[in-house]
């Protein structure tokens, strides 16, 4: 048990100010023993690229509850493949409707997780998707 | 199996206090005694009125407001029709962070979560054929909350209403946004400053008016207990009390228009303890701590309702009954106005349907359960009663640690607070994913079979998007750009030279600035927050 600990990068992008959830995955991710780094409100999917590839993030989550998870995660994906952050594990939190996760997972957010999931399942995701 | 009898189960509600079995008159009087005063009289803890819901019933003012003005206006028309009393303006995070509907910031945001505003043009069309007589407005706004309050009241006078005589409400509560709900905008003094400026104009242009809301409601959802969330509340108002004072304000001229929002899920008898208590400590700031003259600068006036923590996405229904119950909290603590959040509102913006039946909800306990009847039906049990000198006395508990940490603007500067709260929602996530805090239809009575929940989203409006952006581009074109930039120099002259910016918003509103114009002024003058990060730390 003695690999490099995993680093994770958490995002709020757009507009939107609900950062509870954000801040407690953060808390549980901090218990769960990953290195985290937390944006804060308000980054743009430039900013959220820049920041993943400078600290080498090997996952990078987005929590988005505005409902505009569609169009940032369209742009952040673009820009992550164009800096080469495909090999990462994408993930993506918040008020995310059924008709919309099978589209994220589709873009390459390999973890899906709406309100309501258990901050646990979203460690053992990470421990089991890092390669 | 054994004869002894089990042991008895501890309960200790969410604010610390632990709860008897059964409560006595030895109770109360080891807790305090009964509070004599009758309602309508200082401290209030009865009531702010002699008559409460027998002279009127709450304001109901259910939160509203999507896509473009047009749409919302027919909202609001059709909520009215419904036997709604007051309106409670939703605004998109475009609005709410100061980005015109066509910057590069506002893409896939422009009337998603509220109506877009651009400029006054907006604010025309969003209340027309709407009395601001009869209609008292809530503007759900803070961190351009100046700007939109300066909007409105060029809006009403341009309608021809007298502004000193004109009653609305502004939500303008920044301090909890740093806190909580996130649209801050500038750092924290100079935001705390802009509220300041809001008090300051109102006193003396709209005396009427009431320019703050004080908001504890976020904090406890963002991760507060009930007394504490009173508390935090107090800890606020007092900063901008102080704030104001500093302006050389009499405590008379503008306590009476400071206004509250709490809310009101959880548990029953801790919320209405919580309003009774929280009454009564206000009353004992402002007129005790104050020395304020006229009995109603001490009235908590507040908005109890929401409860939007408190409803879940599985098993939406039960959140209709969630509705009713927390409805009838805010009957029973004497609250001035409610809204309900509508069951569907943990996945979307609420329907008409929805809207309706929350607003039933209410109607139902005025017309038919008797809850207008007589004033604080609950005063009186020897349960409330003692619940509420212990609430009380945790509410002053949570003052006094926002003292301790120098003050609550210090300590939302420091990220301290922020930092207490989401460490409380991070323990009250885990009680919920072990079991130890129960909820129906998520962690006990779930659902076994696969069956979807039926709930109808609302589906964001590109094409009213393109509308708000196309017609805030035509304003540009038909104004006086010379005026527009006139006004705007005073702004910032303004702002930089700390004078106060109302009456340069006034101006640039009517020439019709557009938010971006001005949040930008303002930024210039003010510069950005940015969030204290001391938080987040590695691992280890």
């Amino acid at each position: 048990m003695s690999e490099r600990r995993i680093k994770i990068l958490l995002a709020k992008p757009g507009l939107d100010g609900h950062d509870v959830g954000a801040k407690v995955v953060v808390h549980a991710l901090l218990d769960a023993g990953f290195d985290v780094a937390y944006t804060g409100l308000r980054q743009t999917p430039e900013a959220i690229v820049k920041a993943a590839a400078e600290a080498k993030a090997d996952v990078i989550g987005l929590s988005i509850l505005s409902g505009a998870h569609l169009s940032l995660c369209r742009r952040i994906r673009e820009l992550m493949q164009e800096k080469g952050l495909y090999d990462k594990l994408w993930i993506v939190g918040g008020n995310i409707p059924e008709d919309d996760r099978m589209v994220l997972r589709q873009l390459g957010f390999k973890g899906v997780f709406p309100t309501g999931s258990h901050t646990d399942d979203i460690v053992s995701f990470i421990r089991e998707n890092v390669k | 199996m054994s004869k002894t009898p089990s042991k008895i189960r501890p309960v200790v509600n969410e604010s610390g206090i632990e709860i008897k079995p059964l409560y006595t008159a030895q109770d109360v009087l080891a807790s305090g005694g009964v509070d004599a005063s009758a309602p309508g009289q200082a401290p209030f803890t009865r009531g702010i009125h002699p008559l409460m819901y027998r002279h009127r019933p709450w304001t109901m003012r259910q939160y509203t407001g999507f896509a473009n003005a047009a749409d919302t206006n027919q909202r609001f028309k059709y909520l009215i029709a419904n036997g709604q009393t007051g309106l409670n303006v939703a605004f998109d995070l475009a609005t709410q962070c100061g980005y015109d509907s066509d910057a590069p910031e506002a893409a896939g945001e422009v009337g998603r979560v509220g109506m877009a505003i651009d400029t006054l043009r907006d604010f025309e069309i969003a209340f027309e054929g709407i009395d601001l007589d009869a209609i008292t407005v809530s503007l759900t706004i803070n961190g351009t909350a100046a700007i939109l309050i300066a909007m409105y009241l060029a809006m009403a006078e341009k309608r021809g209403y007298d502004v000193r005589q004109l009653r609305g409400t502004a939500q303008n509560d920044i301090l909890k946004e740093f806190i909580g709900r996130g649209t801050w905008i500038y750092p924290v003094d100079p935001s705390v400053r802009l509220v300041a400026d809001t008090i300051e104009y109102c006193a003396k242009a709209a005396p009427k008016y009431s320019p703050v809301s004080v908001c504890g409601y976020h904090i406890r959802e963002s991760g507060a207990t009930p007394a504490e969330e009173m508390g935090y509340a107090f800890a606020i108002a007092k900063a901008y009390t102080d704030a104001a004072l500093a302006r050389g304000l009499d405590i008379d001229e503008f306590a009476g228009r400071l206004s509250f929002n709490f809310n009101i899920y959880g548990n029953l008898f801790e919320q209405v303890a919580k309003f009774r208590a929280g009454r009564r400590r206000w009353a004992k700031i402002i007129l005790d701590e104050y020395g304020a003259k006229r009995p109603d600068s001490g009235w908590l006036r507040m908005i109890a309702g929401g409860g939007g923590f408190g409803l879940t996405i599985e098993q939406p229904e039960n959140n209709i009954m969630r509705g009713a119950y927390y409805a009838l909290v805010g009957a029973l603590s004497g609250a001035q106005t409610m809204a309900l959040c509508c069951y569907d509102e943990a996945y979307t913006i609420p329907t008409p349907r929805a809207q309706r039946l929350s607003l039933r909800t209410m109607q139902l306990l005025i017309e038919e359960i008797g809850l207008t009847d007589t004033v604080d039906p609950l005063g009186g049990s020897y349960y409330i009663e003692t619940l509420t000198n212990q609430t009380e006395d945790k509410i002053v508990e949570a003052i006094k640690w926002a003292d301790a940490q120098g003050g609550i603007v210090k300590a939302v500067s420091d990220g301290v607070i922020q930092a207490k709260v989401s460490n409380y929602a991070y323990h009250r996530q885990k009680a919920l994913e072990s079991g130890d805090l129960h909820k129906v239809g998520v962690n006990c009575y779930e659902d076994t079979d696969e069956e979807k929940p039926q709930v109808e989203l609302h589906p964001y409006d590109e094409m009213g998007a393109k509308q708000q952006i196309d017609s805030v581009r035509k304003v540009r074109t038909e104004r006086s750009n010379a005026a527009v930039e006139r006004a705007l120099k005073t702004l910032r002259d303004d702002a930089k030279a700390g004078r106060n910016v109302m009456p340069a918003l006034v101006e640039a509103v009517k020439a019709y600035a557009t938010v971006g114009e001005m949040n930008g002024a303002l930024v210039e003058a003010f510069g950005r927050f940015k969030e204290p990060t001391q938080l987040w730390r590695q691992a280890g």
